[in-house]
């Protein structure tokens, strides 16, 4: 069972969306934690703001849920784009600290009148590292960013993938069975259904 | 400035627009004469099976009538989507907002209420983010007046605010993509105001996409290379095919698939 985390500000079902079209595997979108507890993976999403994110989390009791299965019980976590941040330990974006599951910190791009903020596009990513998220991909990976947050700090060790967007920065990390994308593998077409389909395979 | 800079696949976003009107996907010509063009669930899917960089879906009747968004036409939109969506038409609160954020809209685009209200755009933006946020704004050349002017409500109101100040006003409400949309060359092919998108793109932070009167693939590169835009938004030419105008949504392959 594949569990989407609905903590009110994610885009739910674009991701239930795609999910459907490639795994016949029971996905569930749901906010209890022991439906947390008892899933084969967990999926992230994310759009809106880091701090009230976090909250939402923590009120609705999903931050100790997801961070008893990820770390006790080793289930495979995808944090997509605000659920990336929230993987992480800290964001610019707001003042609480994050899951703190992967050592990285996000910052804000800087204003630029060439590249604009927040980045809103499509963009080339290039994977450091076979793994899950690689295993379906045909060489050069291209997928949707909307964001204007990014990873600033990453531990060496747990960078999966860069892009650039006036500068090179980390777009996914992986730490294990934790996963952050940066970008919006459900809105990038077959990229982001082959990025998907390996992930659902571990 | 200089765009060199930038890598070819970052100026990428070919966006068909697509018109809702009483749940039918119409065409207009110079927001008039809507006609028929087919069944938006089966347009959408097209667009998204050739692999469409973005999708708008404008809901042309919304505003006017004072309705809420269909809800269960735009789920059905979203689940034949696999690239990002933007949705307008009729959008007066956060709880709207955050209803079609749930049924898979990346975005959403405000236009009249934004003029009325502007102060919902700083709400909209604390709450969801401003990179969801976009603001359509009707733009016509005045002849009367020698000036660009901005409208609403399919052209029957008038609003006496400059578009500089306009873009000011929104970069500062917090708004993360300007649609300019060229009222007067809706439906027509006849080419993008490329003056009115380079002043757009000069005057403001904020990602600029011109919507109306994109002739071809290349009027629309030329917008984003040469007049500064970010992407850039087209009906007409990603549904019609030439020469006899016939109903046939498309859209190009990109060189590196």
């Amino acid at each position: 069972m594949i569990a989407i985390v609905n903590y009110g500000l994610s885009n739910v079902a674009s991701v239930e969306n795609m999910l459907k079209r490639i795994t016949r595997e029971l996905i569930v979108t749901t906010n209890d934690p022991d439906q947390i507890g008892m899933a084969d993976k967990l999926i992230l999403p994310g759009v809106g703001s880091f701090d009230r994110g976090i909250a939402n989390l923590h009120d609705l009791g999903l931050s100790d849920a997801i961070t008893y299965a990820v770390k006790v019980k080793g289930t495979p976590i995808l944090g997509i784009c605000l659920g990336m941040q929230i993987l992480s330990l800290s964001s610019e974006e707001g003042r609480l600290p994050g899951l703190g599951l992967i050592d990285a910190r996000f910052s804000r791009f800087t204003d630029s009148k060439i590249f604009k903020i927040p980045r809103m596009g499509w963009g080339w990513v290039s994977f450091k590292t076979t793994s899950a998220l690689t295993k379906y991909g045909n060489g050069m990976s291209r997928f949707y960013f909307v964001h204007s947050y990014f990873c600033a700090e990453c531990d060496p060790l747990q960078v999966a993938a860069t892009c650039s967007y006036g500068m090179e920065y980390v777009c996914a990390f992986q730490r294990g069975n934790i996963y952050g994308v940066q970008f919006h593998p459900e809105k990038s077409h077959r990229y982001g259904q082959a990025l998907l389909k390996g992930f659902i395979d571990l | 400035m200089s765009l060199c800079v930038r890598s070819r696949e970052e100026l990428t976003r070919l966006i068909p627009c697509v018109l809702l009107l009483n749940g039918a996907a119409v065409k207009t010509r110079k927001f008039k004469m809507p006609e028929y063009v087919g069944d938006p669930i089966n347009i959408v899917k097209i667009f998204s099976d050739k692999c469409a960089d973005e999708l708008i879906v404008l809901d042309i009747g919304a505003t006017v009538a004072a309705a809420d968004p269909n809800y269960s036409l735009l789920e059905a939109l979203c689940s034949q989507a696999s690239m990002p969506m933007c949705y307008g038409g009729g959008i007066r609160s956060l709880k709207q907002a955050e209803r079609l954020h749930q049924l898979g809209f990346e975005r959403i685009s405000v236009s009249a209420y934004a003029l009325e209200r502007p102060e919902f755009v700083k709400e909209y933006a604390r709450c969801f983010g401003s990179q969801s946020i976009v603001i359509t704004l009707d733009i016509e050349w005045s002849t009367l007046l020698r000036k660009y002017i901005i409208t609403s409500h399919n052209r029957k109101r008038k609003w006496d605010l400059s578009i500089c100040d306009a873009l000011q006003r929104f970069q500062d409400l917090g708004a993360g993509e300007l649609v300019i949309s060229n009222t007067a060359l809706d439906g027509t092919e006849a080419g993008y105001d490329q003056k009115l998108i380079q002043m757009c793109s000069n005057n403001s932070l904020l990602p600029i996409v011109p919507l109306g009167g994109a002739s071809s693939v290349k009027d629309m590169q030329n917008a984003i290379q040469v007049s500064g835009a970010s992407g850039a938004a087209a009906g007409s030419i990603f549904i019609y095919r030439k020469p006899h105008r016939a109903v046939l949504p498309n859209y190009p392959t990109h060189e590196f698939e």
